[in-house]
């Protein structure tokens, strides 16, 4: 076995050559106190507190978290509870921006002298993983190095999902940064190897990180191709490097390390200036954009219905945080950009095909890049044979999407498996 | 802004659908039914004509009748009928097209539940109790072009019934086949309507091997195996290539082995599928007292697909044990 399962899709990359420019600032953002995975923050302003860009607002003493920063000068406004679009609740600070975007005082760049230390300061630049889980990258620095030992870094430039195009100008606008952040994570990690995996539809990326890397002998730039889901996590790591990480396994178990390309650069960017995550690079695009398509540095908080307005999507029917795979529907176009957001994209139609009775054609199964038989599991699903769905190993679906996309009944088949991971009883 | 479109992801679809799907199977079995008009004319072309109505009436009255959603329009009605009118020779009464959809749709396919949960291939059980009941209809085999005589419809056997010419030439045995090996690929011998003409058939099932709607996996099992066996016992070439080219095994290895509905998911289990089918038509055609054996090799094969299913079922990838048992 040699490549997994996937699919083609319509690559849609229209904003690839969009160089990216500054979003223009909002007159007030909404930061949520969690945009990561892990326990969300306690916002540490009150109502009325004056904000500097880069002051921290949100922190917590819990282990999986990262503390959030504020992206404007101005006034705090409101702290409120906020309806996150993945349905959870939590607080969010409203910042009237000043227009001024003065910098905090306390910001400093970071002095790094070893792993803790570079640990200490990407917690503190609440860098979290910038390819849309949203894992702290900390905690991912953070590995055992005896207990597993790391020797490769996969750095995951696939952005196999269609549309987007933020990381592929972080390739062509920052390879330095990209480069640097790799050297510096291998140096105080003691990670010998890195890949940087791109789909091979970004020929000009490829060539470029193969000509900024040619002297660099611990970097090797791989060629993955372009199939959905390349860049999930399990697929990347097997593609690059063989490795198969198992059934209740982390990446670190086979000697992995996997970040996102524009994450690694951040941490590069944090150690040169000491300002933690505030902006991000984002796609706007979609069916229902009518102008000024492209790549923005955005504010984080900056409200969707902002972005929307100013490419002239307002007549959208549907509007997603991330890519149109595994994107996740906004309800309301006042939430905020977040950290772990890389695109908007707003469509004009919202509802698929009507579902129609399985025919059994086994396309899901062929399409399941693990090897899942997603027409068992919606059987064992409705008969609520928990044991069998046990067996049939649900609960390593990711959520890729491959099979109802595939489905030529359209049912919903990666929805049907969310269900059924819901349905089997946590120990 | 409000009022937006909320679902889970993805939010894209591939453009298949079941009805361009079976539309994809009705095109490939175009070839070999036009073939089987051209050999046994308007007749045959009536008859089929008559299974599609028949079964698009039943299906659609069963929908009504069992207050369910129409799906008379996802074709698959259309694929059964045209299947199973190529599987009846041209001679047939009236009433046996009837009769077969009958048994297709409303038996075996719309009691069961409809499309995707029947257990047998719905054509393939019509023509057995077809086969069964009306021995003596079912068995009006008339040559090739027999609609251009002057005289009385001229009878033929099949290839299969057929008996081979045993004669011997400077002391050495040798046995003549009934029909020339062209005769056999081009389709000129007596047989059902859609399953003489080997060429129509291996085009159709290229076209869905090549469109990705069918697995080679079945049919290559199926052939290779029955091939492979008949090769064995016979020892002779000209047997086995005139054994693969007769009878239904091409329209059942291509067209009718490969149904999503009755056949196993995974490529293992399509293999042993097609390996079981080509071992007992092997058997029933060389030991049994029918002539043909595809039928009821697929049929009973149907029968074993849930148990297929379950020993062959995918491995994910990193699971910790391997998955067995379990309900397919």
């Amino acid at each position: 076995m040699s490549k997994l399962n996937g699919i083609k899709l319509h690559h849609n990359k229209n904003t690839r050559d969009c160089e990216t420019a500054d979003f223009p600032l909002p007159r007030s953002v909404v930061i949520p106190m969690s945009q990561h995975m892990g326990a969300p923050c306690k916002c540490i302003v009150k109502k009325g507190d004056t904000v500097a860009v880069g002051q921290k607002i949100g922190d917590t003493d819990a282990f999986m978290s990262a503390p959030v920063h504020s992206s404007v000068s101005g006034t705090v406004t409101d702290i409120e509870q906020f309806l996150l679009a993945n349905g959870a609740v939590c607080e969010a600070a409203v910042i009237e921006t000043d227009g001024l975007q003065t910098v905090c005082p306390d910001i400093t760049v970071p002095e790094i002298t070893d792993k803790q230390s570079l640990i200490a300061a990407v917690r503190e630049s609440g860098l979290t993983g910038l390819g849309g889980a949203g894992f702290p990258t900390h905690i991912k620095l953070n590995f055992d190095a005896v207990k597993t030992p790391i020797d490769t870094l996969v750095i995951n430039a696939a952005e196999c999902e269609p549309y987007i195009t933020s990381d592929y100008r972080e390739l062509m606008e920052s390879s330095s940064d990209i480069i640097e952040g790799i050297l510096l994570v291998q140096k105080y990690c003691g990670i010998p190897l890195c890949k940087v995996c791109i789909e091979d539809n970004k020929p000009d990326a490829i060539k470029l990180m193969q000509q900024k890397t040619a002297d660099i002998k611990s970097i090797d730039i791989v060629t993955l191709p372009s199939s959905y889901p390349q860049g999930a996590e399990k697929v990347i790591i097997f593609s690059a490097t063989n490795r198969i990480v198992a059934e209740g396994e982390l990446p670190a178990n086979q000697g992995v390390m996997v970040m996102n390309v524009s994450t690694v650069a951040s941490i590069y960017r944090y150690t040169q200036n000491g300002m933690p995550l505030v902006e991000r690079r984002i796609t706007i695009d979609g069916n229902a954009v009518t102008k000024n398509a492209g790549n923005y540095f955005v504010p984080i908080g900056t409200r969707v219905s902002e972005l929307l307005a100013y490419c002239g999507a307002e007549g959208a029917k549907k509007v997603l945080y991330g890519g149109p795979m595994m994107g996740i529907c906004l309800y309301d176009t006042d939430q905020p950009v977040v950290k772990n957001n890389n695109a908007i994209l707003a469509f004009k139609e919202g509802k698929l095909p009507e579902t129609t009775a399985c025919i059994r054609c086994g396309r899901c199964v062929r399409t399941c890049p693990l090897n899942l038989m997603p027409v068992l599991i919606e059987s064992a699903y409705n008969a609520e044979d928990i044991e069998d769905l046990k067996r049939l190993k649900v609960t390593l679906c990711m959520n890729c999407g491959c099979c109802s996309y595939a489905c030529p009944a359209h049912r919903p088949l990666a929805e049907i498996n969310q269900l059924a991971k819901a349905m089997i009883p946590r120990k | 802004m409000k009022g937006l479109f909320v679902s889970p992801s993805p939010h894209r679809s591939s453009n298949a659908s079941t009805a361009r799907i079976m539309l994809m199977v009705i095109i490939s079995l175009v070839p070999a039914a036009a073939a089987g008009c051209v050999f046994f004319g308007p007749r045959a072309a009536l008859v089929l004509a008559m299974c599609i109505a028949c079964c698009i009436i039943f299906e659609a009255l069963c929908r009504i009748v069992m207050k369910r959603e129409q799906t008379v329009g996802d074709l698959s009605a259309v694929v059964t009928g045209l299947l199973l009118g190529m599987n009846l020779p041209a001679t047939v009464p009236f009433y046996i097209p009837v009769i077969g959809s009958f048994v297709a749709i409303v038996v075996i396919k719309q009691l069961f539940g409809g499309i995707g949960q029947n257990f047998a291939n719905p054509a393939i059980a019509a023509r057995i109790v077809l086969m069964l009941s009306f021995t003596g209809q079912m068995s009006g085999w008339v040559k090739p072009y027999w609609y251009t005589s002057v005289v009385d419809a001229e009878t033929s056997a099949t290839p299969l019934a057929a008996s081979w010419l045993n004669y011997t030439e400077n002391g050495a045995a040798y046995k003549m086949a009934p029909f020339t090996l062209s005769e056999m690929f081009f389709g000129e011998t007596g047989g059902c309507i859609g399953e003489t003409c080997a060429a129509a058939l291996i085009v159709g099932g290229l076209f869905l091997i090549f469109t990705k709607i069918i697995s080679p996996a079945t049919p290559l099992a199926f052939i290779g195996s029955f091939a492979l066996l008949t090769l064995l016992y016979t020892g002779s070439a000209v047997e086995t290539v005139y054994g693969v080219l007769a009878g239904g095994l091409l329209i059942g290895a291509f067209f009718m082995a490969t149904d999503y509905a009755t056949t196993p998911l995974t490529m293992w289990g399509k293999i042993i599928f097609g390996i079981g089918c080509g071992l007992i038509t092997f058997i029933i055609r060389s030991f049994g007292s029918y002539p043909e054996g595809v039928s009821f090799s697929i049929l009973l094969m149907n029968l074993l697909t849930p148990y297929i299913d379950r020993l062959t079922k995918t491995l994910p990838l990193g699971a910790k044990k391997p998955v067995k048992g379990g309900n397919a």
